[in-house]
């Protein structure tokens, strides 16, 4: 981690698109009277979601939004590092450094990355395309080593699986997300091991 | 009450006091930084740990309760242990993950000498550190004029963050990142924008947040203190004084539970560097229509000379802002010989008067803790008297409080029900109508506070007759005794204002008030204008007067002077102030006043010697005397009188009944820091002005 400032180079404003607004309102619709506040997390996400990153004039929009000091936003999109603060790349690859996967080969993947987008994390390439990071545990060691783009989590992954993944995304597709090996979720990897005599 | 042991003693406490409370009950001190007693509990600084009997580990005294504990297997009462070397090593490794990042500065600290952090690292430090890894550094932030800061000292207390977000109402200041890399901070580092901004530094435990005016001026030993009261609004905060040689270099507050608590303003704490700019210190007589320096004995003699020559009719005097009662006394004495009854203190004009309940804040400042329903009516308490404010938004923190206004909005940092912005609501409210009027009925504890710009209009006295209606029709006014209620409330501003009332520094039978002295000298009927330390007023209306200019500061009034007595300003000399609530307060003298100026009643005194009328009073406790003589309430020091109750002789004679013009008022106080002639010679204040004041007057202007 590290200290975590408003880029540099900020857009002049912020809005959410009409479908994300009407998401918002019912967002904030569901916490009671004068508890609006708990809204700002999922707000916060919506909006990455649809900007990529937090800008400043959108810390601002949501606490006019929400009636909170633009400080107390601030704070919580400081606090958090799942929000970026300055732009990321189209596909921005999160890759899980914890432990398991560190036994499992994430440095190769991490060196990957380094090839591939740039030796910092939040590098973002030339075209725009990819930038990576380093995250905490990403929830599904038993799969490990993983990385999440968006909301999907991609496991089991090699440096050559890897490799075709971001191929895949720099091709402008959506590879299927979950085990890039022949395995169900978490199950055995080829085929059941135990309980064979029970009929599926 | 709970009864607990710590350290074998036990104490009966009551079960919300936190074990710290409960512990310093009992007599053992608790190192702490985060907790203070004023703020909310935050717990994140773990100094005050302490050994509960029965907990796994040591607990931060500060954040539990004494009835959240278990009592032993008996029933016996909870054991606290504080001085244990478990609790002791406890402490030493909290302070030594503290100290990690604190850097080794404090040599060239402006907290040394006074820092928490220092003190307690005498206790609980050791002597060397045992990490070799980096130390973090972190970037400064600009939180405006006033705050200094040096964030790589900061340990992480927040309690700047709960101060400007409780006490002062504007949160402006937030701790951004996590951990190592939490840093205190303003949004996008604006300058905070609060009166009371500054309070953070003496809340700071460390060298983050310091003084920038003071910063690199002196060492705390060096210095010389005073207990004094401060003079620049009419909350008489208690402060304490600074100065080295012959120079004031920093105001702070003391703690006093029924005036300011331990906030001051900003105002109070900044605007002392006026006092070495400006000021008059030596004696000036207008020759050829130019001024110049001449010696005391041309001065005085003048003075006395035109006194004697002029008809009393012809005679008028003002008195200031921030003059204490001793000149106000002497002065009224002196011209009282003379037969001038063309007084007055009220330079905004304000219709007040009258018997002593009718211009004082009855209720108490402390008294606003037990309100439940507030009336402003002409009034911005922000400006006014931000110490007040802080007390209201306080008491609506903490308990249910109706708060509704009759006047300009403003932003007060609590929420306030707008009845009307022109002020003849007031007489409907008073006559019954509106919604409001049930509120403060109904209410147990209602309180009105009536400003100065409401009083200041043409129509003041109907104003105050009608707020003293409603304060009878809604029972504001309870029985008589400390024990009573009385809610009805004149906030003022002038520091002075209260005590020449009390001295009774008014139009005697047939004399002017300052409308009618200007208009006078205008017309060529007053030939003499004494100004007691009066700048308030225009002075262009002061047409061929012969003028008289007694102060400390070469403001409006010496700029029109035909002499001037160069007098102490309120750091200078020993005097009374009573504050707006009724408090007479004992003002210290600090440091002597500059060059040939001299104590402002020493000044009357002495013309009074040469006039051939002398007072008969030759130092300060004969003037003391005559003044309790006179004035009865000035024997008793720092008591608020308490409710007058509902005398029916008192009430009828306040103001005036008559109709209220259906017209707003703008707040009296358009540039909060620069309402008196100190303050208009800091340059710190002109500072604050510009980058508050002026932009909010540039945008209403549009």
């Amino acid at each position: 981690m590290s200290v975590r400032r408003l880029a540099p180079v900020q857009p002049a404003s912020f809005a959410f698109s009409a479908d994300n607004l009407a998401w918002v309102d019912k967002q904030i619709a569901k916490y009671p009277e004068g508890r609006q506040a708990s809204a700002v997390i999922p707000m916060l996400w919506k909006a990455q979601e649809q900007e990529g990153w937090i800008s400043e004039p959108c810390i601002r929009w949501i606490a006019d939004r929400l009636g909170m000091p633009y400080i107390r936003v601030y704070e919580i999109v400081t606090f958090y590092t799942m929000f970026h603060m300055a732009p990321v790349g189209r596909t921005h690859v999160q890759v899980c450094g914890t432990t398991p996967c560190m036994l499992r080969g994430a440095g190769d993947l991490i060196d990957v990355c380094k090839k591939r987008m740039g030796p910092h994390a939040k590098q973002v390439t030339q075209d725009g395309q990819f930038s990576w990071e380093e995250v905490e545990c990403l929830g599904a060691c038993v799969n490990a080593p993983l990385v999440q783009i968006f909301s999907d989590t991609y496991e089991d992954l090699t440096v050559e699986s890897f490799n075709a993944l971001l191929d895949a995304f720099a091709r402008g597709e959506t590879p299927k997300p979950g085990p890039q090996i022949a395995r169900v979720h978490s199950a055995p990897e080829g085929g059941a091991t135990t309980l064979t005599e029970v009929e599926s | 009450m709970t009864r607990i042991i710590v350290d074998g003693t036990e104490v009966d406490v009551p079960g919300e006091f936190s074990l710290l409370q409960a512990c310093e009950a009992a007599g053992a001190e608790i190192p702490r930084f985060c907790y203070h007693e004023r703020l909310s509990i935050a717990g994140n600084c773990r100094m005050c740990l302490v050994e509960v009997k029965g907990a796994p580990k040591p607990v931060a005294s500060c954040a539990q309760q004494v009835r959240d504990q278990r009592p032993g297997p008996n029933g016996e009462p909870p054991v606290i242990v504080t001085n244990s070397p478990t609790i002791r090593k406890a402490r030493e490794g909290v302070m030594e993950f503290l100290l990690l990042n604190h850097p080794l500065d404090c040599p060239i600290c402006d907290q040394g000498g006074e820092c928490d952090l220092q003190d307690q690292a005498m206790g609980y430090g050791i002597d060397e550190a045992r990490t070799r890894e980096f130390r973090r550094a972190v970037t400064d932030k600009n939180m405006g004029p006033l705050v200094n800061t040096i964030m790589t000292r900061c340990i992480h207390c927040t309690r700047c963050v709960r101060f400007v977000a409780e006490v002062a109402g504007v949160e402006e200041i937030g701790a951004s990142g996590r951990g190592e890399d939490m840093e205190i901070t303003t949004y996008l580092e604006k300058a905070l924008t609060s009166e009371l901004s500054a309070n953070v530094i003496d809340l700071c435990p460390v060298g983050a947040l310091t003084s920038k005016p003071y910063a690199f001026n002196a060492r705390p030993w060096e210095l010389r203190k005073t207990e004094s009261i401060d003079a620049m609004d009419a909350v008489g905060s208690n402060i304490r004084i600074d100065a080295r040689g012959a120079e004031v270099l920093r105001v702070l507050p003391r703690v006093n539970d029924d005036v300011n608590e331990e906030w001051i303003s900003d105002k109070t704490r900044f605007a002392i560097d006026g006092l070495g700019r400006q000021r008059l210190d030596r004696p000036y007589i207008r020759r050829d229509g130019k001024l110049r320096p001449a010696t005391w004995e041309e001065a005085l003699s003048l003075v006395a000379e035109k006194l004697k020559s002029t008809a009393p009719a012809r005679i008028a005097a003002i008195a200031g802002d921030l003059v204490s009662v001793e000149p106000v006394k002497a002065l009224k004495d002196l011209l009282a010989s003379f037969g001038v009854a063309s007084l007055d203190c009220r330079q905004d004009g304000a219709k007040l008067g009258g018997p002593r309940p009718a211009y004082l804040f009855n209720t108490a400042i402390a008294g606003i803790d037990d309100a439940d329903a507030i009336l402003l009516v002409g009034t911005n308490p922000r400006r006014e008297a931000p110490i007040v404010n802080a007390r209201i938004r306080k008491t609506w923190l903490r308990h249910p409080l109706a708060i509704a206004r009759i006047g300009a909005a403003a932003d007060l940092t609590y929420p306030v029900t707008e009845l009307g912005e022109t002020l003849d609501v007031l007489a409907k409210l008073a006559a019954g109508e509106g919604a409001f009027f049930e509120t403060l009925k109904n209410a147990r504890r209602p309180m009105l506070i009536l400003g100065q710009s409401a009083l200041a209009r043409p129509d003041g006295a109907a104003i105050l007759a009608a707020a003293a209606k409603l304060a009878a029709a809604t029972g504001m006014i309870g029985p008589e005794g400390a024990e009573g209620w009385c809610g009805f409330n004149v906030l003022h501003d002038a520091a002075g204002r209260v005590g020449a009332l009390d001295v009774g520094f008014l139009p005697g039978e047939g004399g002017r008030d300052v409308a009618g002295i200007l208009d006078g000298a205008a017309k060529g009927e007053i030939d003499l204008v004494w100004l007691l330390g009066a700048d308030e007023i225009d002075t262009s209306g002061l047409g061929k007067a012969f003028v008289v200019y007694q102060g400390s500061h070469g403001d409006a009034g010496a700029h029109r002077a035909d002499v001037i007595l160069p007098g102490a300003a309120y750091t200078e000399e020993p005097g009374l102030f009573v504050n707006t609530e009724g408090r007479v307060q004992a003002a210290n003298r600090a440091v002597f006043p500059p060059g040939e100026a001299r104590e402002n009643w020493r000044i009357v005194r002495a013309v009074s010697g040469l006039a051939g009328k002398p007072l008969p009073y030759d130092d300060l406790p004969a003037l003391r005397a005559a003044l309790v003589a006179a004035v009865p309430h000035f024997a008793a020091l720092d008591v608020a009188p308490g409710s007058p109750g509902a005398d029916g002789a008192i009430w009828s004679a306040v103001g005036k009944a008559g109709d209220i013009a259906a017209i707003g008022t703008p707040c009296k106080i358009a540039d909060f820091y620069l309402t008196n002639p100190i303050a208009r010679a800091s340059k710190t204040m002109a500072e604050c002005s510009r980058l508050y004041v002026a932009p909010a007057m540039a945008a209403a202007a549009e």
